[in-house]
């Protein structure tokens, strides 16, 4: 049984106020830490001579990350990788994780560990008694050259178990539907589904998944032409995301494919968000009682997500006030001091588990939905 | 407020989701519209089969007494309607309300809609070419001259994905129920009032609720019903035709690019039109696809642009409510505006004239809404390039064109009134595939006869004729010899 945790007010209040004095903290190391010499990476020491002040004396909190400029997401696009590598890890291995791409230079991000220490910091917030410690994983999602797929095959083995991964390239996905080939878009998702089904069918004993809102959705309707059900398949553990993840398609899935709430169907769905910038927002507990309202907290001090202003994004905006979607990415990988996610929604107030500021309603900023294109994944 | 569920094969659904319909002129909500998920729509489309199994219950002869019934209370009966009822004023305001066609253009939409389901046996008559229509409810029979026929449904369910702008194109879907084939309805955004109405009046008809799927939603419910449903209509601009083109499964209905044809033999006495021809374009303030946009013509072009713009330039923007109001508003905002500056920019080319310039600006912008007056425009050739443009207004070009090129040079054309009595061009017409409707003599575009088919048959989409054979014994058992 999941439920929502709540606290007095005073110890919600305390709760706060020590979070954000461990972010204040975090930040200035985090600073000191990429824009010192014998550390930094030669993208940021390079940025910091253009700059009009001196990150190593005059950022102090983490609201001094205002002076510096929004992070531009073009600056990830073609190489070299390596000037975004760390000085203190230049002798790492190092992987690149792409995002974007259908057409032109994908956006690269390089990471040494980071993936792994999201997901392992993400495993602490999944329920042992849906997500069995030594189960096997499904991974239901895109293969290539994405975080998602070895982070969450790193997931399963972080809990001791294997991950079964199908292949799917979500660049062919964005281009069916840009060319709208729809019947190539339902035999391609098929196809995905068909080696779903081969993996469940297969003695994997697989209790555990990650999937797309679509995918999950196709294997349930699949399993159900089949004469079957989503129990039949022995998942009790379901982790998903993105913008397509809403209240109402949660509602769908839990009363009519799952055969209702966690504690009766012993079905448990929990949604993320994030991407390739930062790592894995949580997300309060989701119930029929509160309308299946998805609300997401970024794994600080790591990351932050802020609800900003659509014209000032230094302002935050109010408490249930939509805004846009700012990220900071904080680790000693990857500094990211403001960056205005393609999405929007509704500033949350802390959660006892999470006692900072969360982001509910999430969807595609309303100034660029129109051209946004979501595939299977 | 009017609370509007998703309706699953008659069953309501309050979804999570809701769009919030809006007045156009003063924004005040009208009404919350659950939407339904693309899921949603995938899984109940599953069971589609019910639909027609339920239909299929009822003898079609007892379904066209259900619809004649329909067709009344459809018109003059207050009818459920979410959380509340909605009375023939009601529907006619709200539908104004949202889509900004004048009041009275809404009852008359009304009224076409009632004559179609009023007039549906003779409708479906003509559409099958006089077969039994027992014969589509069986799957088989024979016919008057005594020979075994048979045609197989091909979906359990018709599908529409409806538009906002045009409350005409309802009258397409309308002969599925009597030919007992279920409906999977997605209406327009702006849009909702029809098809939640003829659903309404069918089911206090006593037509089975289990017939009936509306599904509100956005871009992921339209393309998941065309995905889940195997005969799918869908209303669209000519991208969405040419990306179903070749798709059995999906009739698609784009801009009707429709036109009038004065032939060298009448056009001499091109006055005589004249009223054809501003009814063509201006007659439900020119947003259906059947309204005229194009008159070709080898002479007197100049003239017959002028004396066009003399009769529509002067029309104002008038209230919704005005019986007088012939201008529809635009209600999505930026609309008129990025429309006129495709005009304007098309007006620039060599050849065009703006005939209706000195009746004032066309461009009317209000708080809330835009209108765009009636436009019209000469073209020295047909190589002009507005010369092959459509707006969603009263809008038509002028085009000086020689007759003997026409026909190669009008490009697709739903409705073609060619006005000649010139035989051998009729034969030509007559032979000519890109023009849908052929009127041949002075018949507005507008004005459909019901007992022809429209855009393809629907019997046709429908239906499949196949080779059915049965022993003697059999069908003296079923006392069909």
């Amino acid at each position: 049984m999941v439920a929502v945790e709540t606290l007095s007010a005073d110890e919600m209040q305390s709760r706060t106020k020590a979070a954000r004095e461990k972010l204040d903290a975090h930040t200035v190391e985090l600073v000191q830490w990429h824009f010192h010499e014998s550390t930094g990476c030669p993208f940021w020491l390079e940025q910091k001579a253009g700059l009009n002040f001196d990150p190593l004396t005059e950022v102090k909190c983490f609201e001094d990350l205002r002076k510096f400029p929004l992070f531009e997401d073009d600056w990830l696009r073609g190489g070299p990788a390596r000037r975004w590598v760390p000085k203190a890890y230049e002798q790492s291995p190092t992987y690149i994780f792409e995002t974007g791409g259908t057409t032109g230079v994908p956006k690269s991000r390089v990471v040494i560990d980071d993936f792994r220490i999201d997901y392992e910091n993400f495993s602490h917030t999944l329920p042992d008694e849906y997500f069995p410690k030594g189960a096997n994983w499904l991974m239901l999602g895109p293969s290539g050259p994405r975080r998602l797929r070895l982070a969450v095959e790193h997931l399963a083995q972080y809990r001791g178990g294997i991950s079964f991964c199908i292949d799917l390239d979500p660049r062919w996905v964005v281009k069916l539907i840009k060319k709208g080939w729809m019947e190539h878009l339902e035999a391609y998702k098929q196809h995905c589904i068909d080696q779903a089904l081969t993996i469940l069918s297969a003695g994997h004993d697989i209790k555990c998944m990650f999937g797309t809102p679509k995918l999950i959705e196709s294997l349930c309707l699949e399993l159900e032409k089949q004469g079957k059900s989503f129990k039949d398949t022995g998942i009790t553990g379901i982790f998903s995301g993105g913008t397509e993840f809403t209240p109402q398609w949660t509602r769908f899935c839990v009363e009519e494919y799952f055969g209702g709430p966690p504690e009766v169907s012993g079905i448990y769905m929990t949604p993320t968000y994030g991407n390739t910038l930062m790592g894995l927002a949580a997300s309060k507990p989701v119930t029929a009682a509160d309308g299946y309202k998805i609300s997401y907290y970024a794994p600080e001090p790591r990351a932050v997500l802020e609800v900003v202003d659509f014209d000032d994004p230094n302002q935050v905006v109010d408490y249930g006030a939509t805004g846009r979607v700012k990220l900071t990415t904080l680790t000693k990988e990857f500094f990211v001091p403001g960056f205005l996610e393609r999405d929007e929604g509704e500033r949350e107030l802390p959660y006892a588990k999470y006692p900072w500021d969360g982001v509910s309603g999430v969807r595609p900023y309303h100034a660029t939905a129109s051209a946004t294109t979501v595939g299977v994944y | 407020m009017l609370e509007i569920p998703v309706l699953r094969f008659g069953q309501p659904y309050d979804s999570l989701e809701k769009d919030e319909v809006k007045h156009f002129i003063t924004g005040e909500p009208i009404a919350k519209v659950s939407q339904a998920n693309g899921g949603i729509i995938q899984r109940d489309v599953r069971k589609a089969q019910q639909a027609r199994d339920a239909l299929r219950e009822i003898p079609p002869a007892q379904l066209l007494e259900m619809i004649t019934k329909a067709a009344d209370l459809y018109l003059n009966a207050e009818l459920p309607l979410g959380n509340g009822t909605q009375t023939p004023d009601d529907f006619a305001h709200q539908q104004s309300a949202s889509t900004g066609l004048p009041e009275h253009m809404c009852k008359g939409n009304m009224a076409k809609n009632s004559f179609v389901l009023t007039n549906m046996n003779k409708i479906l008559d003509c559409l099958t070419r006089g077969l039994d229509i027992n014969i589509l409810s069986r799957g088989y029979g024979i016919e008057n001259r005594g020979v075994v026929v048979s045609y197989q449904a091909q979906s359990p369910v018709l599908a529409a994905v409806l538009p906002s702008n045009s409350p005409g194109v309802h009258t397409l879907w309308l002969p599925a129920i009597p030919l007992q084939i279920g409906l999977v309805l997605k209406p327009g955004p702006q849009e909702p009032w029809t098809p939640y109405r003829i659903a309404s009046a069918f089911m206090q008809a006593g037509i089975p609720k289990e017939a009936f799927a509306i599904y509100p939603g956005g871009a992921e419910a339209g393309a998941a019903v065309l995905a889940a449903c195997d005969r799918s209509m869908i209303f669209g601009g000519t991208p969405t035709v040419e990306r179903y083109r070749g798709d059995h499964r999906v009739q698609a209905h784009g801009p009707g690019f429709s036109k009038i044809l004065l032939g060298d033999d009448v056009v001499d006495d091109w006055e005589k039109y004249l009223d054809i021809m501003v009814e063509s374009i201006y007659i439900n303030s020119g947003r259906g696809c059947i309204n005229c946009s194009g008159i070709w013509a080898s002479r007197h072009t100049k003239e017959i642009a002028a004396a066009i713009a003399e009769r529509v330039g002067p029309a104002e923007a008038l209230p919704p409510q005005d019986p007088n109001a012939g201008l529809a508003a635009f209600t999505v905002p930026g609309m008129a505006k990025a429309v006129w500056g495709m005009i304007e920019a098309d007006l620039k080319e060599n050849g065009v004239t703006h005939a209706t310039e000195k009746f004032g600006s066309r461009l009317v912008e209000k708080e809330n809404c835009a209108y765009l007056r009636p436009t019209i425009i000469h073209c020295s050739s047909p190589a002009n390039a507005v010369a092959s443009k459509e707006y969603m207004f009263p809008f038509s070009t002028v085009v000086e064109c020689p007759q003997a090129q026409m026909i190669d040079k009008i490009g697709y054309t739903l409705v073609g009134t060619a006005i000649t009595e010139d035989e051998a061009w009729i034969r030509q017409l007559s032979d000519c595939v890109h023009i849908d409707r052929l009127n041949i003599g002075p018949i507005p575009t507008t004005r459909l006869n019901w007992l022809q088919p429209h855009e393809g048959s629907i019997i046709d989409f429908l239906f499949r004729g196949r080779a059915y054979q049965m022993s003697e014994e059999r069908m003296a058992k079923l006392g069909l010899k």
